[in-house]
């Protein structure tokens, strides 16, 4: 199933499939080398700047777009900034204090200058007054005001109007039918803005159970609505607009959406506990419980280690000190440090690498890969070498690795592993192309000379002679099988 | 300064001097001395439409990035901010707004304008902060359609897919209608209009809608373009999934493109001249702007990169000749003649290193290993192989925990590409994704079922081999260096949403109508009645002119297919593209994903 490289670049000669290969390769190259020189080659012709073409600014922007127009007068006024600031505190009070006055002046003199206004000037006066509520109660519904020019639209005038962000007033559409017939007005022009602005307005003025039995039969304007209601994070309105759609799922996923906003582990950890008995699809119940079970033991991980690693009892975190808490990282991250710092603990402690594997049924390719790159990491090749040795009945040993030993070789190589080691895994290759590529580059010289010696190949072992150095005990067994004539060389 | 977007075959410098006008007309409504406040996202576009020089005309003199804490004290008469409308940034405003000091004299007035659309929904938001009246000024600038090259607008925005196909806010698209109605404002009643899919439906009924209500609309304009072909992104998932093989389309994947321009390494781009080698290397990212004004990019933007090479390799031969020529101009006019070409040959020596050490990057990159397999499991995909079992590529990159997003592209392709996943083979990537990268991934897996790109089989039938025969997405003898077909961009694959295009052209669609009902949505034709007057009477041998509106987004490779269509000898028809969006696989996965707070390490 898995095939290596050597497999792949035949599978692509041999089948009708054309790969993004370089089939020109030294062409192509020498062809990009060629204009390369010819240009600069000419720089020693005209040597003109570079930028003449378009003016071109220190940090790469033209000169006179808006993007660096923006830089340009930004810090020219920074300067004028500062200036200013310097003046100021010679003049008086202190700098850090100034702009906390300011805003607290600030926000009485808005307060005031919004009476001050023409009130209703705008669509979104007349829409609905919510926000005026908060600072100026006395302004709820003067109908009066509005009679001036927006009486006699029709639904479809006034979402017209709005369309084209005209002002408009809502307040006169007092029927239910008024303002079903306005909604499906606003849905059909399919202008969101619109749409929302009547949702905004039906919201407010509708009963939530009525508006939500509207809205069910009229999905787009649902989906404007929940689109709302999420940018605007009116949680609590969101679930039980979902909840009585029988949304269930998304109900569900809207609800564990939310622990990314918790920062504190503990509460995030009580908050996924809540999560696990909602509805999720089948599939996903079994992740969600993982997710608290994982957060779970993680902090009982954290605390322990970190104890562990102050104390500088544990030699392993004296020469290896975290770089960073395992709290909310993934499953086979946390499986990785288990092993890492954990790995020979008795599988009844909640931070043996074995404990994890059960809890959360990690298939064995999975453990394997993650175990080998943390004990590879550490340099345990004992560890390495125990991971692949399997017993039978009859107490022979026997080498397997359900990740394909190639795989074994690829992660030691990238750990660093000694050659002695390394060849080891790279005899272990089943696969004789494969085995010799990864020896050759690897420079594992016995496997290579074995393997030519196996396949009775005389002319490629004369060769790979260059590949040693000279006097060296590889240099002598090549000599020695090559003057061995009890071997029928193939050629 | 902008005679790239006059060189296709529809002008689009009057849409830019449009967009211009309104502008300025705005700026002179806010009287006396200004400073802009940017949300950043928008300078970008804001910079395909007008230089500093324009504000500065209209007394803009200082601008600053949209920052909470408060506002730099800048002696003008007017503060204005150019913001989208997201909640978000209307907290910023209303921090900038509180801190302002009232004491001040004279006080400075303070606006907004909103791109593309006022929203009623943020200034409720402003309003409960209690801030809302400080506003003069509250506007709109309908910067829809954005135009990107002489053959591409796009709206630049970038949620919008996930706002159609996710959250079913259709917003995005009555601005797209908007767009197209502006669009023919300027260049006439487009007479055929095509589409597939929901989103292309309802842009279709909006613009008829709008033409309706707006009976003025009805212009007198001699119309530009023929056919309008409006598709949903979901009609074709498959092709921005893959990764793009042609240059623009990798220079995309590889350092992104913002706007038209590519933040590159520096360390290639170090300036070579004598006595100074090594010292003071750059260390700030090569800003370089990408569009058709530059010849050379505009002669290998769309070429497979295979054939990048041997162009680069021409073009130094034909400069270095052309500089040679020095030696033989004898006489002061033949040096005068030399000396008056030297600036463009200048222009061409630096256009052609630029390309050459970006060819460079990237080469480094498609000759890796990785590169090559992960490629390699695409094209086994797309070509059908393989698609109904969990993948080891795909296992041993979880394991070695490549970034996300890779693993999201090569499952959700492998979905794609066997109509959904057998539910063993998706729980088995579910379980292996989120165990490796997190639980709360979930909810970004749950996000891509949502939207079709991660699902379970249904009925057990897989249509995609049916559609992937009679579209002919796959071809196997492809010919990278002088294209006959479109499936040059992937090296094998014809992008699908490509294909619909050209089959529409020649022969029609009632060719594949049973593979067009296999894919989502309806697909429809509509026509726009022109007056008499109006109706073209086509010379013998004149191209169509069809607009090619990709709702949900494009990448570049499908951009550069339908250039190719464009500059086939018999094809017959000239596209011109729009869309929300200039999207690839990465960005569009982003796009997709829950926003997670960032791991410790």
């Amino acid at each position: 199933m898995s095939r290596v490289r050597a497999d792949e670049e035949e599978y692509w000669h041999s089948s009708k499939f054309r790969a993004f290969t370089f089939d020109d390769e030294d062409d192509e190259l020498s062809q990009l080398k060629e204009s390369k020189q010819a240009v600069n080659s000419l720089r020693d012709i005209v040597d003109d700047d570079d930028d003449d073409l378009e003016r071109v600014s220190w940090s790469g922007e033209p000169v006179g777009s808006i993007s660096w127009s923006i830089k340009e007068t930004a810090s020219s006024s920074t300067s004028s900034l500062e200036g200013r600031d310097s003046s100021l505190q010679k003049g008086s009070s202190s700098y850090a204090a100034f702009p906390k006055q300011v805003s607290s002046y600030s926000l009485s003199s808005l307060f005031k200058g919004r009476n001050k206004l023409p009130s209703f000037q705008s669509l979104s006066d007349a829409l609905s007054d919510t926000g005026v509520k908060n600072y100026a109660p006395e302004l709820r519904r003067p109908k009066a005001e509005y009679k001036d020019y927006s009486n006699d639209w029709s639904p479809k005038d006034t979402v017209r109007r709005m369309q084209r962000g005209k002002v408009c007033s809502l307040e006169r559409f007092r029927s239910l039918q008024d303002k079903l017939v306005l909604l499906d007005e606003a849905v059909a022009g399919h202008d969101g803005n619109v749409i929302t602005a009547v949702l905004i307005f039906l919201k407010r003025t509708l009963r939530r159970e009525i508006l939500f039995r509207e809205l069910e039969v009229r999905q787009v304007a649902l989906c404007h609505l929940i689109h709302f209601l999420k940018e605007t994070g009116e949680q609590k309105l969101l679930l039980d607009l979902l909840r009585f759609l029988d949304r269930t799922e998304e109900v569900a996923l809207s609800q564990y959406r939310e622990h990314l906003n918790i920062q504190d582990v503990e509460k995030r950890k009580e908050f996924l506990k809540g999560c696990v008995g909602l509805p999720f699809s089948a599939e996903d119940t079994s992740h969600i419980q993982d997710h608290y079970t994982l957060l779970e033991r993680q902090i009982i991980i954290e605390t322990n280690d970190r104890h562990l690693e102050k104390s500088g009892q544990s030699e392993i975190f004296r020469k290896y000190p975290r770089k960073a808490s395992i709290l909310n990282m993934p499953l086979v991250t946390t499986l990785f440090y288990s092993c890492f710092y954990h790995y020979t603990e008795a599988e009844g402690t909640f931070s043996s690498p074995t404990n994890l594997k059960k809890t959360f049924k990690i298939p064995d390719k999975q453990y394997v890969l993650t175990a080998l790159a943390a004990r590879a990491k550490l340099r345990a090749w004992d560890d390495v070498d125990a991971l692949f040795t399997t017993k039978n009945w009859l107490g022979y040993t026997k080498k397997k690795a359900p990740i394909g030993f190639h795989r074994v070789v690829e992660i030691l190589q990238r750990n660093n592993a000694p050659v002695q080691v390394l060849q080891e895994y790279v005899r272990l290759v089943e696969d004789v192309e494969t085995r010799l590529s990864l020896a050759t580059k690897y420079k594992c010289h016995d496997v290579v000379i074995e393997t030519y010696k196996d396949l009775k190949d005389r002319i490629q072992l004369t060769a790979y002679k260059c590949k040693v150095e000279r006097g060296s005990a590889e240099e002598e067994k090549i000599n020695s099988i090559l003057n061995n004539m009890q071997i029928r060389w193939k050629n | 300064m902008a005679a790239h977007l006059s060189s296709g075959r529809v002008n689009l410098t009057a849409l830019r001097e449009a967009g211009r006008r309104e502008l300025r007309e705005f700026l002179d409504k806010c009287a006396g001395s200004k400073a802009i406040v940017w949300d950043e996202s928008l300078t970008g576009p804001f910079g395909l439409i007008a230089q500093y020089s324009l504000l500065k005309e209209h007394e803009v003199e200082k601008m600053f990035t949209l920052k909470p804490g408060r506002l730099p004290q800048a002696d003008v008469k007017n503060i204005i901010f150019f913001v989208r409308p997201r909640l978000e940034l209307m907290d910023i405003i209303t921090d900038n707004v509180l801190r302002e000091d009232r004491g001040r004299s004279p006080q400075r007035d303070f606006h907004i304008l909103f791109v593309p659309r006022r929203s009623l929904l943020c200034e409720q938001w402003l309003k409960e902060q209690g801030v809302l009246g400080s506003f003069i000024h509250r506007e709109q600038y309908s910067l829809d359609l954005i135009p990107f090259d002489g053959d591409l607008l796009s709206m630049e925005a970038e949620s919008a897919f996930k706002e159609c196909y996710l959250e079913s806010d259709q917003t995005s698209l009555y601005h797209a209608a908007k767009g197209l109605m502006t669009l023919q404002a300027l260049y006439g009643t487009i007479p055929q209009i095509f589409g597939k899919g929901e989103c292309a439906r309802h842009v279709a009924n909006m613009m008829i809608r709008m033409k309706r209500e707006f009976p003025g609309s009805q212009n007198s304009i001699f119309p530009v373009f023929d056919t309008l072909l409006l598709l949903d992104r979901n009609v074709d998932l498959l092709t921005p999934l893959a990764t793009q093989l042609t240059y623009e389309g990798l220079i995309d994947e590889i350092y992104g493109i913002q706007n038209t321009y590519v933040k590159l390494p520096p360390e290639k781009f170090a300036p070579k001249k004598q006595g100074e080698g090594g010292k003071d290397l750059p260390t700030e990212p090569k800003k370089l702007q990408l569009n058709s004004a530059e010849e050379l990019y505009a002669e290998i933007r769309d070429k497979n990169f295979n054939a990048v090479g041997s162009v680069l390799s021409k073009k130094a031969k034909i400069i270095s000749a052309a500089f040679e020529e020095r030696h033989h101009a004898k006489t002061v006019g033949e040096i005068k003649q030399f000396v008056s070409q030297l600036p463009h040959m200048q222009a061409a020596r630096s256009s052609l290193a630029n390309h050459t050490s970006i060819a460079e990057l990237i080469k480094d990159i498609t000759t890796s290993e990785d590169f090559f397999d992960n490629l390699t499991v695409e094209q086994e995909f797309m070509s059908g192989i393989d698609t109904d079992k969990v993948n080891t590529y795909i296992e041993d990159c979880i394991a070695q925990k490549h970034p996300l997003i890779k693993i999201l592209r090569l499952v959700c392709l492998q979905s794609v590409c066997n109509s959904g996943l057998k539910q063993k083979v998706l729980d088995h990537y579910k379980r292996e994704i989120i165990q490796t990268y997190g639980y709360e991934h979930i909810l970004t897996l749950n996000n891509l079922e949502k939207a079709g790109l991660l699902k379970p089989q249904t009925g057990g039938r897989n249509n995609y081999p049916t559609i992937r025969k009679t579209l002919r997405l796959w071809m196997d003898d492809v010919n990278e260096q002088n294209p006959n077909d479109i499936s040059y961009v992937y090296s094998g694959y014809a992008p699908l949403s490509v294909r619909l295009a050209q089959l529409l052209a020649r022969p029609g669609w009632r060719s594949i109508e049973e593979v067009l009902k296999m894919l989502p949505g309806p697909h429809f034709e509509e026509r726009q009645q022109l007056p008499t007057g109006l109706q073209k009477k086509r010379q013998h041998g004149e191209n169509r002119v069809t607009l090619v509106f990709f709702l949900g987004g494009v990448t570049y490779a499908e951009i550069a297919a339908l250039r190719f269509l464009s500059q086939m000898e018999d094809g017959g028809t000239e596209y011109v593209i729009a869309t929300t969006k200039l999207i690839n696989g990465t960005t569009w996965m982003k796009s997709l994903m829950e926003k997670l707070e960032p791991a410790p390490f």
